[in-house]
């Protein structure tokens, strides 16, 4: 739980000045009429990235994919992790080193496997580090930035808005309402 | 706000500005008492908590490291927060989710009627039942609990009509919007609750009780409050004759200080407090302040948890709403047919997006985990909060691996599931399920062990100092001006969420401590 709050804190240390920028980069386009574009700059998206190659990149975003499979939730939130284990790895040596090494574990072809197949050989490499990372990696990402919560549905603050009070907190119909000794009073009613 | 200076022996220091120390704070400086409260977190407000939930998380919790042992899930599925607790002005009571029951009168004497199970410390408490209930009732008004007093109940929200819907049909009574210490009408100076859905991040209107917004700016304007946040006691310091003469803290500033006291309260949760305890190992305490009887941060308990969720066909929104507001009372019983000793509530709860797959499901990844998530809009979701029976070895010590930002050794957690527990949880899982079922779920889930958020035991109560750490006023037997004024004196974990017993039994030990003040003997 804790890495949430602190998995970018090491993105400013000197030592990543040593790494080539730019290696490699992840590029995606936005649907036409899809809500997402409001969300963004523009519709079509591009993650620079500090440690991975444009191919690595890629074999990466099919292995978030795999782990989290939403079949019509947009690339640009699976990119997001992918930036974030990037950014993770260009702060140190040891983590740069264990991408690599996580990365050639995957193989060949990996990106272009059926899902079955992919499934098949990330069950192979569960239980080491470089899987256990990723998928915590993705928990962390992939459902905590606007895009997944359009998708999915999740509405977020409402103390701007006025709460859920009067925006359908108990505005569900399809089961019978609770008597009043139960519950109790809308305020005001 | 008055500043006492550093060798002012005549005041009380608080340690902790939860619902324990915050309200030792209000009760004590009503009381004529001058009080330094001792805060290791900042100072937030209504107007500065976040409402995004990765950013509230790292602006309130207690983020130093634990280390911990044993076979419970948290081991496993998180290593590095086994427990989730608040490090800010007003503690816990801060991302609280406001759900206050009372203790039954079974709980208090779990010795007697649960008998000697192995494997198992259960001791009675050292309280009548009719004393504790007589401090519920002064507490319930102070927090102005619904359900109780006059206060009307919470409206049913969507999450709570499944509850209802589905508990009702398999024949459970006891089905209400719970007893919470949340407003469901203006009162006591604060607004009523809108229904945010985000009491975990810190409650934007302050319809939820929490002494930052109560007992703490109340204790402020009698002029004798002295609050000093961002400042970590580390160490309690005695005199020859084995009286506490004050507490050795950093300051904001990690310089260390020392301020004389003449009584010292502790409520830094039960890991915490514990851990002081510990830390102030002397000449003449050789294994930790008021711990003769080798009890300190022995019998740990952090209640039977786990989520149960329902996917459904239709929509339920539950992220919409006060979180905890509902409840199944009717397994809070003692009846061993079931299996198990002791009893559970089912409480009504829900996860925000980005929390569900962190605490909420069970370990999984690929379509099936996916399809969870897929339903979010159409998930119902409660909490089985039940008791877990205090074990000798599940204890908090002074870790050997991990040192805090001072170079202090943190706090270690080791922790076995009893098989009682256990046996409990497979139950009200099953009966989670069940209720989810009747409402007509196409799927039920049952999520791992979650980071504990309530903690007790570590400090307990009794009245024979060989069997306990303080007598039934939270007073150490050992150090007759020390008082544990948190959730660590219960001599039992009970099924009830410990925050009402915790201020109940604040506001009784603030009372015993004007009265032996007047008196002399204090």
């Amino acid at each position: 739980m804790n890495t949430r709050a602190t998995h970018s804190s090491s993105l400013q240390s000197a030592e990543r000045r040593s790494f080539v920028r730019g290696v490699g980069v992840l590029t995606g386009v936005i649907a036409l009429g899809s809500p997402l574009a409001a969300l963004l700059p523009g519709r079509a998206w591009a993650v620079e990235l500090r440690v991975l190659s444009s191919a690595e990149a890629a074999a990466l975003l099919a292995m978030i994919r795999t782990i989290a499979p939403h079949d019509t939730l947009d690339d640009a939130a699976y990119a997001l992790v992918v930036n974030a284990v990037d950014g993770d790895a260009a702060g140190s040596m040891q983590a740069r080193t264990d991408l690599k090494a996580g990365m050639v574990s995957l193989g060949d072809g990996f990106v272009l496997m059926p899902e079955d197949k992919r499934v098949e050989h990330l069950r192979f490499i569960e239980s080491g580090t470089f899987f256990q990372s990723v998928r915590m990696k993705t928990l962390l990402v992939l459902y905590n930035n606007p895009i997944a919560w359009a998708h999915f549905g999740f509405q977020g603050e409402s103390f701007s808005k006025g709460g859920y009070l009067l925006r359908g907190f108990n505005d569900l119909k399809w089961l019978p309402e609770v008597p009043l000794a139960d519950s109790g009073p809308m305020p005001a009613s | 706000m008055p500043r006492f200076e550093l060798n002012d022996s005549d005041l009380v220091v608080v340690v902790g500005s939860g619902a324990g120390g915050g309200t030792m704070a209000n009760e004590l400086t009503r009381r004529g008492l001058k009080v330094v409260l001792f805060e290791a977190g900042k100072r937030q407000s209504l107007a500065t908590f976040s409402q995004n939930p990765g950013e509230a998380f790292a602006q309130l919790t207690w983020l130093e490291p634990r280390s911990q042992s044993g076979t419970w899930d948290p081991v496993k599925t998180s290593p590095t927060l086994p427990a989730w607790h608040c490090r800010t002005v007003g503690g816990t009571t801060v991302h609280w989710t406001a759900a206050t029951p009372r203790l039954q009168s079974y709980e208090v004497r779990a010795r007697t009627v649960y008998g000697d199970i192995p494997g198992a410390s259960l001791a009675d408490w050292p309280i009548e039942y009719a004393e504790l209930k007589r401090w519920y009732q002064v507490a319930e008004k102070r927090l102005g609990v619904t359900r109780r007093n006059g206060n009307p109940g919470m409206p049913a929200s969507n999450n709570f009509k499944v509850m209802y819907a589905g508990a009702r049909r398999l024949g459970y009574k006891r089905v209400h919007t719970n007893y919470l210490a949340i407003n469901s009408r203006a009162r006591d100076g604060r607004g009523l609750c809108i229904q945010q859905g985000f009491c975990v991040q810190g409650c934007k209107t302050g319809a939820k009780w929490s002494t930052l917004y109560t007992e703490i700016p109340r204790a402020e304007a009698s002029g004798k409050l002295d609050l000093r946040s961002e400042c970590l006691v580390t160490r309690i310091e005695h005199d020859s004759a084995g009286r506490a003469t004050g507490v050795v803290y950093r300051d904001a500033a990690g310089v260390e200080q020392r301020q004389r006291a003449r009584i010292v309260c502790i409520a830094g949760n039960a890991i915490e407090t514990a851990r002081l305890l510990l830390l102030s190992e002397s000449g003449r305490f050789k294994h930790g302040l008021a711990n003769g009887s080798d009890q300190v941060g022995r019998n740990y308990c952090h209640h039977v948890l786990g989520f149960v969720f329902g996917i459904f066909d239709q929509p339920v929104s539950f992220w919409r709403g006060a979180v905890l507001a509902g409840v199944v009372e009717d397994e809070n019983i003692h009846d061993p047919r079931r299996g198990f000793a002791g009893g559970y509530h089912l409480e009504l709860a829900m996860l925000d997006l980005p929390t569900l797959p962190l605490i909420g499901l069970p370990y999984g990844w690929g379509r099936d985990f996916a399809s969870v998530i897929d339903n979010y809009r159409n998930m119902a979701g409660m909490l089985i909060n039940g008791e877990d029976l205090p074990r000798a070895d599940n204890r908090i010590t002074l870790s050997t691996t991990l040192k805090d930002t001072y170079g202090l050794p943190v706090a270690h957690i080791h922790c076995d599931p009893h098989a009682n527990d256990l046996a409990m949880r497979a139950h009200a899982a099953g009966r989670g399920q069940k209720i989810y079922e009747a409402a007509g779920a196409k799927r039920t889930l049952v999520s791992t062990i979650p980071p504990a958020t309530h903690q007790m035991g570590t400090a307990r109560m009794s009245n024979d100092p060989g069997q306990g750490v303080t007598n039934g006023y939270g007073r150490t037997h050992e150090v007759p001006n020390v008082f544990i004024s948190d959730g660590s004196v219960q001599t039992t974990a009970g099924a009830a969420n410990p925050t009402l017993t915790i201020v109940a039994l604040a506001l009784r030990q603030a009372e015993h401590i004007g009265r032996e003040v007047a008196a002399q003997r204090l």
